[in-house]
């Protein structure tokens, strides 16, 4: 029953925060236009946070001891590789990852 | 309808993504542990690709309840500027005679792809430019609560090892970093990113890496706005 509600809990405040993010223009600048600086991190700021987030992803590779990350750096190049010869997101996506599942199971198993 | 036929037709592009998406973060959540019911509430109420896949990490993690709200705010933190571009149009769309529920509802199914295709569409003059709007919302938000549902209930049905499909959310992310970098004005943004997310890795550990790294690329940002060039923000109606 705690794991429920503790589930629940987490799905209900993400949802909440979405909203949040999401309705904040409309009831924020409803009336007038927002102030340059927002406009300016609304262009900058997600290409920080996407990279964080690729950086976030990989936190639990274990670089140090071998075979180094082998499997989970070359999956990336894959991903880079297919996105900027073929530019299909989806393409890349099933390609990378693929490869890392591949990888994982012949070349650097676990 | 023409309205529905030609909004169908709009989606068409990110059909795949969302089903494939979708599919992927319904996956993980099964492999996690969650019944096929959560996967569709998270869908319905969060409907965030990467949101939820984090919530995925943040659920299996134990993190506290004041982190989820923080790193969720932080990561949505860009929806803040999807919206701008549409209060008008949006608002215009509810004050219609019994459709003011639709005010709130499209604010709320704005998302990284949705937003891409409402700032590229165009209406013939024959057609309800409102109605396409909104029921492409509509659409994606159904197809996504769909392939959301239907990857935690397959993952309960197939027997095949699928140790590894997470990966597909760090591909995700990589191929939409290759996006910007290709279209950005300025790599510095990037860059920024990238050496505070790598600092903060040392700094404060691998799995509380994200807020000090957002706050100092916000801070980052903020001091260097002189030195980054961007162009106008662009006005995606035509």
């Amino acid at each position: 029953m705690t794991d429920t509600l503790q589930t629940a809990a987490i799905i209900g405040i993400i949802a909440l925060m979405t909203w949040i993010t999401r309705g904040l223009p409309y009831l924020l600048f409803a009336r007038k236009s927002p102030p340059p600086v927002i406009e300016y991190l609304g262009k900058v700021l997600p290409s920080a946070i996407m990279i964080i987030l690729v950086v976030y992803c990989l936190r639990n590779t274990a670089f140090t001891v071998t075979p180094y990350g082998a499997a989970e750096l070359l999956s990336v190049l894959v991903v880079a590789g297919m996105q900027l010869w073929r530019k299909n997101s989806l393409l890349s996506i099933f390609t990378g990852t693929a490869c890392y599942m591949i990888l994982i199971r012949t070349a650097f198993p676990m | 309808m023409k309205a529905v036929r030609f909004a169908l037709k709009q989606i068409i592009p990110l059909l795949f993504s969302y089903l494939f998406v979708g599919l992927a973060s319904g996956l993980l959540l099964h492999k996690a542990g969650y019944a096929p019911i959560w996967a569709f509430l998270s869908a319905l109420f969060i409907y965030a690709g990467s949101m939820q896949i984090v919530m995925v990490t943040l659920m299996t993690s134990g993190v506290p309840l004041y982190m989820v709200a923080a790193m969720t705010l932080f990561i949505n933190a860009r929806h803040i500027f999807y919206g701008i571009s549409f209060i008008d149009e949006f608002r215009a769309i509810g004050k219609r005679k019994g459709q003011a529920w639709k005010y709130p509802y499209m604010a709320l199914t704005l998302t990284d792809e949705t937003y891409s295709v409402l700032c590229s569409l165009k209406v013939p003059e024959e057609i309800d430019r409102g109605k396409v709007e909104f029921y492409i919302l509509l659409f994606c938000h159904l197809l996504w609560v769909a392939s959301c549902t239907l990857g935690s209930v397959l993952g309960q049905m197939l027997p095949v090892d699928m140790t590894g499909i997470e990966f597909s959310a760090t591909a995700l992310f990589v191929a939409v970093v290759v996006n910007q970098w290709q279209s950005a004005d300025s790599h510095l943004p990037a860059i920024i990113g990238l050496l505070s997310a790598i600092a903060f890795y040392f700094i404060s550990g691998p799995n509380g890496l994200i807020l000090p790294a957002l706050s100092m690329s916000v801070l980052a940002l903020v001091l260097l706005q002189k030195r980054i060039p961007t162009h106008a923000l662009e006005v995606p109606h035509d």
